[in-house]
């Protein structure tokens, strides 16, 4: 964003989480941490990591805008602020992705008294992470064909499934889920659960491998796994809906309960830097006019993304309510891989090192963020679902299913 | 790369400015509505290409714009203009290409613009006539289209204390309805802006054969054309110009942010309706998604062209990054949806008798004028490579 709101109390918070970022910036980690929470895999990143998350939280600039007695500050649109500062202040991400972004929104709009004051503390602090249950073998674009039986037996529900690509499931207290309660009906025969991960029994959380090399993402299996009616999220059979509330979230259609932090603001600077670094035939790679147009590029399109950011709050300029926060998950993904892709292209033959190897520029960044891109072009609805619900909701045009 | 641009959060777009677009959707829409628009420009390809005849523009519809005080939109209100904002007068502007208006209100505009940046008192004293409809137009590119402002292929010569223009000026917008022109000329080691009535002795005005239905263009030759010291506005317009520069692409960028909705609009508008293989165009992906590419694009060229205007009226730095930003980013819209637009309308939007061949060529023209995207691009470039590294 190009300005700053401009109530008082708001720029003297913005003082407030800048100074605060700059006194207590964290020490370096005692080891390297992965480039995103998708990719986080020893017990001690995870500890500094949730350290870090502990003291924002603390510090009142994680879950600001949400009610003091589920641990959050009880302001009104704070958070945009804490979330700018966090990425101009270049410190490490927050480790609960799922929760701040997904579990806190979904159980402040759709849970009872007691689920809010017991689940949503921990998702801000960080205390307690989250994992997301909603992908399966069978039911990835298709999300709506959920095999993963959950059964009424008195008070509780007997879970049986299969779910994937469940990110930080292996650090996870905690998953938001959906199963089938009822084989009848496709999406009414959905129902929301928060289920306990870590140490439950009946629960299994098995590493899988990405195109990387890296873990940080699973499967998890439930054999007859118990779940008591008092963690079920809404009503029976709302599942569907309550789902769409998540990834409204996960896509970035409406404010997370925390930045995510760790990004530099601007990365195409940072491909700009890289193209003065590097020398090709003598000469400098920000000297070829093919490089410079194409860097061009990506400055204008990561302008257009900040501007359309700012144009979504003004309603006089938006034709349809939804059609630019739509477009969040979409561009942001598609951005991050054609910068890194370009970060490919000018490194060169130096791309083609890994993050090992001792003459990696930027200790492989560039070829590294490319494959790990594609991470966010599918996970949270496929980028060409992303594409149907555009074409469908904003457009209007006849769905293809 | 905005950190920090004195620009308000909401790009200036208030109450005013929304209440002006809506004004000039509504009007729009009544007066030019498309079928009118095609009967107005395109009844046949015979006047305007086989016998070069002049496009069409209805005089009334001006008459009535000037009487609306769109004609001094960018006229400060002691000049006698309505002192719009640069955000007021692109959303305006929008609404222009969103009708592939003919009219020489684009022209009027630059005008305006050029002359406010000039703080003289010739300019003010023009800016009066045009805000009150006499409409004006811009003779400053030169041959070979290079979009330099201190470029000029007219030569000025001061002889016994007379002013004389000798030379050339290409691609003048919509010249043809102009009464007097806002010309630029070398004189030593200057660049002279001064204006020019059109009947001015030695001056021809040689329309161009173009493809655009909506506008017209002239090369304007200058044979020993004698400038009054009255009609000089300075002789620093370089400057003049260079300042007014982010607000001419502004211009150009609103004019194609409109057209690029009308054509993304009417594409949507036959896919949901045309059906075959007994579903709605709309249905196949190969249709759906490349629309939603346009509209992603075009939403991308609007944010950017409001973060521009917003730019020029809080006299930031940030101006002239944004305006090319915006006008790369549109001129690669317009592109998009035109070639999706006559492709997805399939084998009626080849022809003349369909309404997307009007927007395309409109946008077409609009995509070169001032600069199109690889042009932009290259001076961006040079902003942000060479000179902040």
């Amino acid at each position: 964003m190009a300005a700053s709101p401009s109530s008082p109390e708001q720029n003297d918070f913005r003082e407030y989480a800048r100074r605060w970022l700059q006194e207590n910036a964290p020490p370096p980690p005692p080891e390297r941490l992965p480039m995103s929470p998708l990719e986080i895999m020893t017990v001690g990143q995870r500890n500094y990591l949730q350290d870090w998350q502990g003291q924002c939280h603390a510090a009142g600039l994680i879950g600001c805008d949400y009610p003091q007695s589920y641990g959050g500050g009880g302001h009104t649109n704070f958070q945009p602020i804490a979330n700018q500062e966090l990425g101009h202040a270049r410190v490490p991400f927050m480790i609960n992705i799922v929760g701040l972004s997904m579990a806190a929104p979904t159980i402040l709009k759709h849970g009872s008294e007691e689920q809010k004051r017991r689940f949503i503390p921990g998702a801000l602090s960080g205390g307690e992470i989250w994992c997301q249950g909603f992908s399966e073998p069978g039911a990835g674009s298709d999300m709506a064909n959920q095999q993963t039986m959950a059964v009424a037996e008195g008070d509780n529900w007997i879970v049986n499934g299969h779910k994937v690509w469940t990110t930080l499931g292996h650090f996870a207290r905690w998953m938001i889920l959906i199963a089938r309660t009822s084989r009848h009906h496709k999406y009414d025969g959905l129902t929301y659960f928060l289920a306990p991960i870590a140490g439950h029994p009946g629960v299994t959380v098995r590493p899988l491998v990405k195109m990387t090399g890296e873990s940080g993402f699973n499967e998890v299996l439930f054999e007859d796994a118990v779940i008591p009616d008092s963690h079920r999220l809404d009503d029976i059979g709302k599942g569907w809906a309550v789902a769409m509330t998540t990834l409204t979230y996960e896509r970035g259609a409406a404010e997370s309960a925390g930045g995510t932090g760790g990004q530099s603001s601007d990365p195409a600077q940072g491909l700009i830097e890289l193209a003065r670094e590097t020398q090709r035939n003598g000469l400098c790679a920000a000297a070829d006019p093919v490089t410079r147009d194409a860097l061009m590029q990506r400055v204008i399109a990561m302008e257009g993304l900040r501007q359309s950011a700012r144009r979504a709050r003004v309603p006089g300029l938006c034709d349809h309510p939804m059609r630019l926060p739509l477009q969040q998950k979409l561009l942001s993904s598609e951005n991050h891989q054609a910068n890194a892709r370009l970060g490919v292209e000018i490194a060169g033959a130096a791309s083609t090192l890994y993050k090992l190897d001792p003459n990696a520029p930027r200790q492989g960044y560039w070829p590294l963020s490319y494959m790990a891109s594609y991470g966010n072009t599918i996970a949270a609805g496929t980028n060409e679902i992303q594409r149907n619900i555009l074409g469908e909701r904003v457009l209007g045009l006849a769905k293809s299913k | 790369m905005t950190s920090e641009d004195r620009a308000p959060v909401d790009f200036g777009f208030g109450e005013e400015e929304e209440m002006l677009r809506d004004l000039a959707r509504k009007f729009l829409d009544e007066r030019i509505p498309v079928e009118t628009l095609r009967q107005l420009v395109a009844p046949s390809p015979v006047p305007v290409y086989e016998q070069g005849e002049p496009p069409a523009w209805d005089r009334s519809v001006w008459e009535d714009l000037v009487e609306l005080g769109w004609a001094g939109l960018a006229v400060e209100e002691k000049e006698g203009g309505a002192g719009v904002s640069m955000v007021g007068i692109a959303a305006l502007v929008e609404e222009v290409g969103r009708h592939a208006l003919p009219s020489p209100l684009l022209a009027c505009l630059a005008c305006s613009l050029v002359l406010r940046s000039a703080d003289s008192e010739v300019a003010r004293r023009r800016l009066g006539q045009i805000a009150q409809g006499t409409p004006a137009a811009l003779a400053i590119t030169p041959g070979d289209g290079s979009w330099e402002p201190e470029r000029s292929d007219i030569q000025a010569r001061r002889v016994a204390g007379e002013l004389t223009l000798d030379g050339t000026a290409h691609f003048v917008q919509d010249a043809l309805k102009a009464d007097f022109f806002v010309v630029t000329a070398r004189l030593n080691d200057k660049l002279l802006l001064c204006t020019l009535p059109a009947d001015a002795p030695g001056l021809s005005v040689e329309q161009n054969h173009i493809h655009d239905l909506t506008r017209d263009q002239a090369t304007l030759r200058f044979r020993q054309v004698r400038v009054s010291p009255s009609s000089v506005v300075t002789d620093d317009g370089a400057e003049v110009l260079r300042r007014a520069w982010p607000s001419l692409l502004v211009l150009a960028s609103a004019d194609l942010c409109g057209s690029s909705e009308w054509q993304l609009q009417a594409t949507v508008e036959y896919a949901k309706n045309r059906k075959q293989f007994d579903r709605p165009l709309g249905f196949f992906q190969a249709v759906k998604h490349p629309l939603v590419n346009a509209m992603v694009e075009i939403d991308r060229a609007r944010s950017l062209l409001y973060h521009a205007a917003s730019c020029i009226d809080a006299a930031s730095v940030e101006a002239e990054k944004a305006s090319r930003m915006a006008k790369s980013a549109a001129s690669d819209a317009g592109a998009f949806i035109s070639d999706r637009s006559v492709q997805l309308h399939g084998g009626i939007g080849f022809t003349w008798e369909s309404d997307v061949h009007i927007f395309f060529k409109r946008s077409l023209h609009g995509q070169v004028l001032w600069g199109d995207g690889i042009h932009h691009r290259k001076k961006l470039a040079e902003i942000l490579i060479d000179r902040d590294g």
